[in-house]
């Protein structure tokens, strides 16, 4: 989901590598090319160019936003789940993407930047996350949507991070896709359950979600590859390792039989089967939407930061408690 | 780790678990806590939410002393040419093969 960082680099400042200077540097430069090349992995303390550097802290922190934030549509709903059982398994969900954001932000400041840098950098506005949760969580079936393809989405895009030259990332994604096999199945065997035994509306509602999720959900993979200028480096860098396109290729052909058993309809005309490219062909999508909600006229965008810049502000008494205690017990602890 | 962290940050701790009895602690992660006790409940939250774990141990990062990467050929290449340290490097004949 969370390679529009990449995309989104150009616009902001430093999106281009800068010259190399010195002899040695260069040295390192070719070095690191070599490590690259033969596909090594890169430790956080080794030598690295600092465009390589800033376009992974940029990368990681906004896939951490992206999850830090992605509890907030969710989060809407565990009070109101129709059973204990929905409402175990969408706390679990939920407390899954506290971790996975968790692992992410530690994997970030492995490259110098501090917790705190990131977050100011998310409660400034500077920093973005993944577009897709400034859409509205409006019913229950919303919940068994974002499972089934936004996770389904993100599990297309992070698998291939697995396999990041630089290595506190890859083993984060290790863990995180291993853990988050269960969320696009938790989600679609709930619509599941609604569309093989609910009501004519509950059936109704499912569909009524899989219409507003589709398209914000194939434009997680970020702009056609001839508009992500960043993509290139990043391919040669080993930091990406398929191109937008392809992923989006690769999620629509999985979804669309999914769709069929499922018995919902996908709001796509143009969906269809191209024998010769043994691919499914999809209508145009709308890319002006796509830059407003990136650009922070989404429908949900101020909320979201607003409720996260509260739960920060909020807790603030909290940590300077926790560190106020801390300090009380040190002495104690020395003497003991 | 960083110069830039701030006076008010949570300190870092480095997270070791041991999956299972009979196994080692094997580095898994780290994460920010007030204090040793905290970081101990907040690693069984962030890494052990499936019984990854039967036993944490948590230091602080900073405590940690590690080998220079820029010393790595220096350190551990020596060992390249010892072939002889392994058991692989005797050639014995077929009937002791499992010696």
């Amino acid at each position: 989901m969370y390679t529009q960082a990449m995309d989104t680099m150009s616009k902001e400042d430093g999106g281009s590598p800068k010259a190399v200077r010195s002899a040695d540097e260069l040295a390192h430069q070719q070095r690191f090319d070599e490590r690259i090349d033969a596909g090594e992995f890169i430790e956080a303390k080794d030598w690295m160019p600092d465009h390589y550097r800033k376009t992974l802290v940029r990368q990681i922190s906004q896939h951490a936003h992206s999850e830090i934030v992605g509890m907030l549509p969710e989060g809407n709903w565990i009070s109101r789940a129709p059973t204990l059982k929905r409402k175990a398994i969408l706390l679990a969900k939920v407390q899954d993407e506290a971790g996975h954001g968790l692992y992410l932000y530690a994997a970030a400041e492995t490259l110098g930047t501090s917790r705190d840098q990131l977050f100011d950098a998310l409660h400034s506005g500077k920093a973005k996350y993944s577009s897709i949760f400034n859409y509205p969580t409006l019913i229950w079936a919303d919940m068994g949507t974002i499972g089934w393809l936004v996770d389904g989405a993100a599990i297309m895009n992070q698998v291939p991070l697995c396999r990041c030259s630089y290595a506190p990332y890859a083993r984060a994604m290790v863990r995180i896709c291993r853990e988050e096999s269960f969320h696009q199945r938790q989600g679609f065997e709930s619509l599941l359950t609604m569309m093989t035994k609910g009501t004519d509306a509950q059936k109704a509602m499912v569909q009524d979600a899989v219409d507003r999720w589709w398209w914000p959900s194939i434009m997680m993979f970020g702009p056609p590859d001839a508009d992500s200028p960043n993509s290139e480096q990043s391919m040669r860098w080993g930091i990406k390792r398929i191109s937008n396109d392809d992923l989006r290729q690769k999620f629509i052909d999985a979804t669309v039989e999914q769709a069929r058993l499922l018995g919902v309809t996908l709001p796509d005309p143009d969906l269809k089967w191209n024998e010769e490219r043994q691919h499914w062909d999809h209508g145009a999508i709308d890319w002006q939407e796509f830059w407003q909600v990136v650009g922070g006229d989404g429908p949900c965008n101020r909320e979201r930061l607003s409720a996260r810049v509260k739960a920060w502000e909020d807790g603030a008494w909290v940590r300077e408690a926790a560190l106020a205690h801390a300090a009380k017990g040190e002495p104690l602890r020395r003497a003991a | 780790m960083s110069g830039a962290a701030s006076k008010a940050e949570w300190p870092l701790f480095e997270v070791f678990v041991r999956s299972k009895a009979g196994l080692d602690h094997k580095h898994c992660g780290s994460l920010h806590a007030a204090d040793p006790q905290m970081a101990i409940q907040m690693a069984r939250d962030v890494y052990t939410r499936r019984q990854e774990g039967t036993s944490v141990w948590v230091v602080r990062s900073d405590q940690i002393t590690a080998s220079d990467p820029g010393d790595k050929a220096a350190y551990f290449d020596p060992m390249e040419d010892k072939v002889y340290r392994h058991p692989t490097f005797y050639e014995l004949p077929a009937s002791l093969d499992h010696m």
